[in-house]
């Protein structure tokens, strides 16, 4: 019988992502050499990041050379929106298995190949719609953004706590409909706040441009201390 | 949701980490420690796991998951307690410099091999 038959354990002791992690890494060892300041977006499909983002390239066309890596389960849409905006953007569909619900560390480092990465100062990844997976994975990035919208409910990030602690960052995005929603915005806020206390939180309008100088300002001295950095 | 990819890692490192000596050796357990704050639900680990492991030396061994509390510790006053809820506050002075201590946890602790037999299964 096998329960009967001797066993022996043997140590393992790893971390299961230790392949992604290590990758990772790589990642970020390649984009700090040259100065690049990285950003994850996450959040759950259609709270505002292709529109977010859109605005934000904008704002910044003038100032600083961006880049996209935007990942989607299956269509081309959101490259195409980015595209308008001037900007490289480089669309990976997820691979085949179990792939499809986050963005991999290996997947931005082959992503990565098809920018001119010597003319890149900011690199935003869009990840796949989700609030639960990518809280796992590390792509190398130096923040890490999570974006929620008024018409989500309040109580998201106490449902995923893994995304909210582990980001930078939260945007509450499309304040515009604020007006028409039965919205508790300060018991949002109030859930970031227990969750990740002290995390700065943006308030915006994909639609209206609102709040957006303030996300921009603080885009602007993540990439400063990253030029710094590097300047060492 | 990408509890199939983790499986396949566990997979991975579970079949390099059986001894040179035993070469054809049958897994009989896999022992895990999955953090309460990990991405991942064990039942649908443990499902992926048996799927994956088929045909391989692992077929039919057991995935043991511990899972491990959420434990954090404050920066400001050096309380520590269990976080039960998701409120990362200091449940002794109230602010929020919370340093987690475990329950991000994701990691293969041993292999527990059939030794020297083939290990009939059942
Ligand atoms: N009213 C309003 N709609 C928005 C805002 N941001 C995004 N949307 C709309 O929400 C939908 C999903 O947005 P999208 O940017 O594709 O979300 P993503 O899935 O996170 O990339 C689209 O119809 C957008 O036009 C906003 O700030 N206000
Ligand atoms: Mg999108
Ligand atoms: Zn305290």
């Amino acid at each position: 019988m096998a329960e009967k038959a001797p066993l022996r354990e043997v140590r393992v002791v790893g971390r299961v992502l230790a392949v992604n992690e290590r990758m990772a890494e790589e990642n970020r060892r390649r984009f700090t050499a040259r100065g690049i300041f990285v950003v994850n977006l996450m959040s759950s499909p259609g709270s505002g990041k292709t529109s977010l983002l859109q605005k934000t390239l904008q704002a910044l066309a003038e100032r600083v050379s961006a880049a996209v890596i935007v990942g989607d389960v299956a269509t081309t849409h959101d490259a195409e929106r980015l595209a308008v905006t001037g900007v490289p953007v480089v669309q990976v569909n997820t691979d085949a298995f179990g792939g499809d619900c986050h963005l991999a560390a290996h997947v931005i480092e082959k992503a990565a190949e098809h920018l001119d990465l010597g003319a890149v100062e900011l690199l935003f990844v869009e990840n796949v719609g989700n609030l639960v997976c990518p809280a796992e994975f590390d792509i190398g990035e130096d923040v890490r953004v999570v974006v929620l919208s008024v018409t989500e409910g309040e109580d998201k990030p106490v449902k995923y706590p893994a995304m909210f602690r582990t980001c930078h960052a939260a945007i509450l995005n499309k304040i515009d409909l604020l007006p028409h929603l039965d919205y508790d915005k300060a018991r949002a806020l109030a859930f970031i706040r227990q969750v990740h206390p002290g995390m700065p939180v943006f308030e915006t309008s994909a639609r209206t441009g609102e709040g957006l100088e303030a996300w921009v300002g603080w885009l602007l001295e993540g990439l400063e201390r990253k030029r710094a950095s590097g300047r060492r | 949701m990408h509890e199939m990819g983790l499986a396949l890692e566990i997979l991975e490192i579970a079949r390099a980490s059986i001894p040179a000596d035993l070469p054809s050796a049958r897994v009989a357990r896999v022992n895990l420690r999955v953090g309460k704050l990990a991405a991942v639900v064990p039942e649908s680990l443990r499902f992926c796991f048996e799927i994956a492991a088929r045909e391989t030396p692992l077929a039919g061994a057991e995935l043991a998951i511990e899972e491990i509390p959420v434990s954090a510790r404050c920066r400001a006053c050096g309380e520590r307690w269990t976080v039960t809820e998701p409120v990362f506050l200091c449940r002794a002075c109230g602010g929020g410099a919370v340093e987690i201590l475990s329950g991000r946890e994701l990691d293969i602790v041993s292999i527990e091999v059939f030794d020297g037999s083939e290990g009939e299964n059942g």
